[in-house]
């Protein structure tokens, strides 16, 4: 692989930019391989959800408690969310500095309507009785997506901090290595989140 | 494989995520529907959102997360398939055992 990037770069841009750009892949590639344990954390929590999702201790089940609607609109703003980082990593690219820090907000808005939603969920459901301690069904659908909101908790603290980063410092080689960590993070989440509407709340609901 | 393809392989471009962010849009909108106006069997509706969701992940892995078989790419993908194999092992067989065991005890 970085026999390839070298070669491919050298042409380009010469010696410097070529060990820079080297190391930055290196980087992506080493993130890449973190999120794939945590796609492994997230594993063993949904085989979690799938053994004790029927055990409702007398209490709720997903068909009583899930408000599709809600969950819908949810979804539509991770969704956007994704698009929106899209084209924030091509204007990094395209050293668009004004439009990688608009599209960067615009994806932090999308994250923060869907954490709000989440938590009007979560409130909802504690103050009606139905918290994490009422059941097992309960404690693991308040574990899986918990686990999953706390990672886009952190994603978009992450994105601010790049937001600072890069308006600070502008869109040098290593802002873009972490853009581009952040991309692969933002829409892994999305794809985390396609398993969780599914079996959680979709299957919950039928 | 020219430079300019390799680029676009691994940034994407604004065409690659519009197709990918309509397919999702389709691919999350079936499901929903299917689920909230109960147009069909509990049966066939299991069996569609788990393929539609299926299908999806393929489309965020192809479009936003630009998994592919070039030079460059080929071990994101590898490691990737690697790590689905455990996760369909560690899921299947987490839920099999204990069902199985649960069947036992009836």
């Amino acid at each position: 692989m970085s026999t390839a990037m070298n070669t491919h770069d050298a042409h380009e841009a010469g010696a410097h930019h070529d060990e820079h750009h080297d190391t930055g892949s290196n980087t992506v590639f080493g993130f890449w391989l973190y999120l794939m344990t945590d796609c492994l954390l997230f594993a063993s929590i949904f085989a979690t959800y799938a053994v004790l999702f029927m055990n409702t201790a007398g209490g709720v089940s997903g068909e009583d408690i899930f408000d599709l609607e809600l969950i819908l609109a949810g979804t539509a703003a991770l969704l956007f969310s994704s698009i929106t980082y899209g084209f924030a990593m091509i204007s990094a690219h395209r050293k668009n500095k004004a439009g990688t820090l608009g599209w960067l907000a615009v994806t932090f808005l999308f994250g923060a309507c869907f954490i709000a939603l989440e938590i009007y969920e979560f409130h909802h459901l504690i103050v009606n009785g139905h918290g994490p301690q009422a059941s097992a069904f309960l404690s693991a659908f308040f574990t899986l997506v918990g686990t999953h909101g706390l990672h886009v908790t952190a994603g978009m603290i992450w994105m601010v901090i790049l937001m600072i980063e890069v308006a600070k410092t502008g869109l040098t080689g290593r802002a873009i290595t972490r853009i581009s960590c952040l991309s692969l993070f933002w829409h892994f989440l999305d794809v985390v989140w396609i398993c969780v509407f599914t079996v959680v709340y979709l299957m919950g609901a039928i | 494989m020219s430079d300019h393809s390799s680029e676009a392989h691994s940034h994407g471009s604004v065409k690659s995520y519009v197709i990918g962010f309509v397919w999702s849009v389709i691919l999350t909108g079936i499901p929903f529907w299917m689920v909230m106006t109960e147009a069909f069997d509990k049966g066939p509706t299991y069996i569609a959102i788990v393929v539609l969701a299926i299908i999806q992940i393929f489309v965020h892995l192809k479009y936003f997360l630009h998994l592919d078989f070039s030079e460059q790419g080929k071990l994101d993908t590898y490691s990737f398939i690697f790590s689905a194999v455990i996760i369909i092992m560690v899921v299947a067989l987490s839920v099999w055992i204990i069902y199985a065991s649960n069947a036992m005890m009836m």
